[in-house]
């Protein structure tokens, strides 16, 4: 399975926030899955999608040297399923980056409404701890991103494109 | 900037409920945040980001554990905090009452020393310096 959960980034801004858009099929094996009869995205799911959203954000901030992860959901507010057709606009806000965490908020609108709303909290493993080197291959990353469009909308704080880092 | 100790609990209270999901009745001046409120390592991140918002003030990670004492052997010994170690701890952490751990003063109790009164009394600090 990809472990994708945004489908597109549709905004970028290097240390403030992040957009971007999940769309909802019947196709996706997890709506079986999750519920049978009734099917909606796991909100587990909307999480994850919206904590990409985050840890990218995070770690462009530090010039992907961290190796960031979820390390923990605040408050998380649902306000109704996604359903199969729907498509979810995510929105994540860096509020505080620092150099043994950050702390961001993120919201799920469908169709102008507010479908959900949560606290992330990230932190960045320790060389030694749980893992030894980087949390991704060479290039996997940058091909996820890629995949996800976010260089076609990434911004560093002078407005200009973000290029594709060689630690990538 | 002016606060009373009232206010300031009021805020660290809300820092802890949201951070550790206890309820307002739980968070007593006397509760301790590991025994007490159940607070784990990756929760203390969390709490200094929510008092740090609260507050407006910066918290350095070495103000509430000061684990490079905790593992200096200069400071520590056979598991026990030496007299030098304890006396560094309190210059280290004066708004902290060390008064029950320096009785017997095992490393592997620090964890749970830390009250929601000592909270209040550091931020207290923090924002009257």
């Amino acid at each position: 399975m990809r472990w994708m959960w945004v489908d597109r980034f549709t905004e970028f801004v290097s240390g403030s926030h992040a957009s971007g858009i999940k769309n909802v099929a019947l196709d996706e094996d997890v709506l079986d899955d999750y519920c049978p009869g009734f099917p909606y995205l796991p909100p587990t799911l909307i999480i994850e999608g919206m904590a990409q959203l985050g840890g990218i954000l995070v770690a462009e901030k530090f010039d992907w040297d961290k190796r960031v992860v979820l390390a923990k959901v605040g408050k998380a507010e649902f306000f109704f399923p996604a359903r199969p057709g729907d498509q979810l606009h995510y929105r994540v806000e860096l509020e505080s980056a620092q150099e043994d965490g950050a702390v961001a908020a993120g919201t799920s609108h469908r169709e102008g409404v507010l479908q959900a709303k949560i606290e992330l909290m990230f932190a960045f493993l320790e060389d030694g701890k749980f893992a030894d080197g980087p949390l991704f291959k060479p290039g996997d990353l940058a091909t996820m991103l890629r995949l996800m469009s976010m260089f076609q909308v990434a911004v560093g704080t002078d407005g200009k494109p973000i290029q594709i880092s060689d630690k990538l | 900037m002016t606060a009373t100790s009232e206010e300031i609990f009021e805020k660290v209270q809300a820092a802890l409920i949201d951070a550790l999901g206890v309820d307002d009745d739980e968070v007593t001046p006397g509760a301790t945040l590991v025994g007490d409120l159940g607070a784990e390592s990756i929760d203390f991140l969390d709490i200094v980001f929510r008092l740090e918002k609260a507050f407006g003030i910066s918290i350095p990670r070495e103000d509430l554990s000061p684990e490079d004492i905790l593992t200096n052997s200069q400071f520590v010994k056979d598991g026990l905090v030496t007299a030098e170690g304890m006396a560094k701890l309190k210059s280290r952490m004066p708004w902290a009452d060390l008064s029950k751990f320096e009785k017997n003063p095992r490393v592997q109790d620090f964890g749970n020393l830390l009250t929601v009164q000592d909270m209040c009394n550091y931020v207290g600090t923090k924002i009257s310096a």
